[in-house]
């Protein structure tokens, strides 16, 4: 069986953000990390692998050139192989876009389980995996919070607000994972070392056969029009309990009720 | 005359507070556009609420009773959309921004020709078209985006985003739907149902008021004390990482940038220090206080009210307080 894990590369939650003046993420100017919920999806997929499951495993990522660090990263972790595509024309695809642009590179791949993480740390949308389902015409089962494999079928544990449903479908299929799922290991010294010189297969969106008319900025159906910084907060009340626990109490309650909370 | 549909989002056989507020949303949208609002249930059980849908705006209500619909399945839900769109003229489609619905939406969106804008905190009209304001990059950022000119507009909105206002609108129209649905709509199948509510508690999404718990609870049984805060004035209960990573609270409560994103009216913080990640999930919270000992956290740059003490001592204190204040 192979899987596929497409990994994204975003922007460091910790570091400052910003958008270009066409609207798109700047990713020039901020340091860029591995997108931290892929984490979750390499695991399930290299548990996967060392349970006799998978015998392949291939990281898919769409981005800029300097996306490779993200992609060796990703390798780093014990994948087999990656496949980048890149290229001018990607810029400024929305989600659907980019869901496109997987849709066509995964053809190509023949995965038997696509995993992808949930969400990504900087757009956050949680809409490519299920939009590059339905590209595919294959089952999705996201949210997974636990997954298992059984011959041709595959059962997750999806989660939702109110819990989680048991839901099975047979393989080939496309998974997101949350955090629940398990705990990401680090990559080895070992890892880091051979992920330098595991394949990687860079192409062109003429390459993958995607048609430049449905990607890039000016196809994307999802318009950014303006962002700006969130306006900085007035300073609030801030009351020092004196170790009793009843100043700080009693000054709260106050203010709740002030403001009609009780 | 175009439609704006709002899907409904319901459980237990009622509408989720959530959908009334979408409703809200589509009666402003509407008031400028001209369109006409149609809500959208699929499963069993419209019946007994048409007449609430109506008062918050609802002219006309799609209804598939159907089973097959019903619960957290993808793709009869998409199916039976996509019919709605192919047999008529919808401008746009409001939903809430959950787990499930955007799986709904983005398979609509590509089978309809649509855009998505997800995880709204308000919409309005600019130019005949929506447009919604959203927090990205942790809520460090506002944009506004629309969909693009001629292609079916979908947007997610928050919950409690919109306050829910009642209008004066009578009971709608009930139209219902008969799917016929494709073989692979049925391939993914639901084989069991686990619940895991927080009690009588609301769940952090859906509450006005959120108590969540961190690493300074120092143990599991810490959360015993914030379920008592927020059983007294009615919260939902979240965590923040450490304390879900330390298994203290269920995952499913985590609150921030990995986890979910809340903007109830009240948020109280105990024993949490307020790292960018946590405040991913809670910063568009209207009001924050934060209760911890430190008065150097973080947390406290972004309070409308804190308190710099002990939780221990400051809840208990704070528990009997309200309990007294409300007469119990
Ligand atoms: C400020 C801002 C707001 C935006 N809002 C919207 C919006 O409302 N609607 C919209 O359609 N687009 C929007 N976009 C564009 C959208 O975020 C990008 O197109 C993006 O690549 C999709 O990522 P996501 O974070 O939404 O993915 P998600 O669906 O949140 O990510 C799920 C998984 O998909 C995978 N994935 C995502 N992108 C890639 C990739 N490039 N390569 C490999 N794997 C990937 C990752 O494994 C990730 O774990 C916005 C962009 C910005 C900068
Ligand atoms: C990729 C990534 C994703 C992440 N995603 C998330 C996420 O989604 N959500 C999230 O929350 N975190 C997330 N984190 C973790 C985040 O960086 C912080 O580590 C975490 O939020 C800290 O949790 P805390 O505030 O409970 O603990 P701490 O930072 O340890 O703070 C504990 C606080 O409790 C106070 N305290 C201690 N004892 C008492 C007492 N008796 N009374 C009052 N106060 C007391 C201390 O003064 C301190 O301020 C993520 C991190 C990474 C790297």
């Amino acid at each position: 069986m192979k899987i596929v894990v497409p990994v994204k590369r975003v922007p460091d939650t910790a570091g400052e953000k910003k958008l270009s003046d066409d609207m798109t993420s700047d990713r020039e100017s901020v340091e860029a990390v591995l997108n931290p919920l892929d984490e979750w999806s390499i695991e399930t997929a290299l548990q996967l692998k060392e349970a006799g499951k998978a015998d392949e495993i291939v990281a898919l990522c769409i981005g800029p050139e300097a996306a490779q660090a993200t992609v060796r990263k990703a390798l780093s972790y014990g994948l087999d192989a990656a496949v980048q595509v890149t290229d001018e024309g990607v810029h400024g695809s929305d989600a659907l876009g980019i869901a496109r642009i997987l849709a066509k590179a995964l053809e190509d791949l023949d995965a038997d389980l696509v995993i992808f993480g949930s969400q990504s740390t900087d757009a956050r949308t949680c809409i490519v995996p299920a939009a590059v389902a339905e590209l595919l015409n294959r089952q999705a089962l996201t949210f997974a919070r636990h997954i298992e494999i059984d011959g041709e079928t595959v059962t997750v544990h999806r989660e939702h607000e109110e819990g989680w449903d048991v839901v099975e479908s047979s393989l080939p299929a496309i998974v997101s994972v949350v955090e629940a799922i398990n705990e990401p290991r680090y990559p080895s010294f070992k890892g880091i070392m051979a992920a330098k010189s595991k394949p990687l297969d860079t192409k062109s969106l003429a390459d993958i056969g995607v048609d430049p008319s449905e990607v890039g900025l000016a196809n994307a159906a999802a318009q950014i029009q303006d962002a700006q910084p969130r306006p900085p907060k007035e300073a609030g009340t801030i009351v020092e309990d004196d170790g009793s626990g009843s100043v700080g109490a009693s000054a709260l309650a106050d203010w709740l009720q002030e403001k009609k909370f009780i | 005359m175009s439609e704006l549909l709002v899907l409904i989002d319901h459980g237990a056989g009622k509408p989720r507070k959530v959908s009334l507020q979408l409703l809200t949303a589509a009666r402003r949208l509407a008031a400028e556009t001209g369109d006409t609002i149609a809500a959208v249930w699929l499963g069993p059980g419209a019946g007994d609420h048409a007449e609430t849908l109506g008062r918050f705006g609802a002219q006309k209500l799609y209804h598939w009773d159907s089973e097959d619909a019903h619960g957290y399945v993808t793709l009869p839900q998409v199916e039976a959309l996509q019919k709605i769109v192919e047999d008529g003229d919808v401008a746009g489609i409001l939903f809430a921004s959950t787990n499930h619905t955007k799986d709904v939406a983005s398979r609509l969106a590509i089978r309809c020709d649509g855009g998505i804008i997800t995880d709204c905190s308000d919409v309005e009209v600019e130019g005949g078209r929506i447009l919604g304001t959203k927090e990205v990059f942790g809520g460090d950022m506002i944009s506004k985006a629309k969909v693009a000119e001629g292609k079916l507009q979908l947007f997610g909105l928050n919950t409690n985003a919109v306050a829910a206002e009642e209008g004066d609108g009578g009971a709608p129209e009930v139209v219902s739907l008969d799917v016929s649905l494709s073989e692979d709509a049925t391939k993914t199948k639901v084989v069991s149902v686990e619940k895991q509510v927080s009690g009588e508690r609301p769940d952090i999404a859906e509450a006005a008021t959120v108590v969540a718990g961190g690493r300074g609870l120092g143990e599991e049984e810490g959360f015993r004390l914030m379920e008592e805060l927020a059983d007294t004035i009615g919260a939902g209960v979240g965590a923040s990482r450490a304390a879900t990573d330390a298994g203290w609270y269920p995952h499913r409560f985590q609150i921030g940038q990995t986890g979910r994103t809340i903007s109830p009216s009240l948020y109280i913080g105990c024993g949490i220090s307020g790292a960018i990640q946590h405040r991913a999930g809670m910063q568009t919270a209207q009001n924050i206080v934060p209760i911890n000992k430190d008065p150097d956290a973080p947390i406290f740059s972004i309070a409308d009210f804190g308190v710099v003490g002990d939780l221990y001592k400051v809840v208990p204190a704070l528990i009997e307080e309200i309990k007294k204040r409300k007469g119990d």
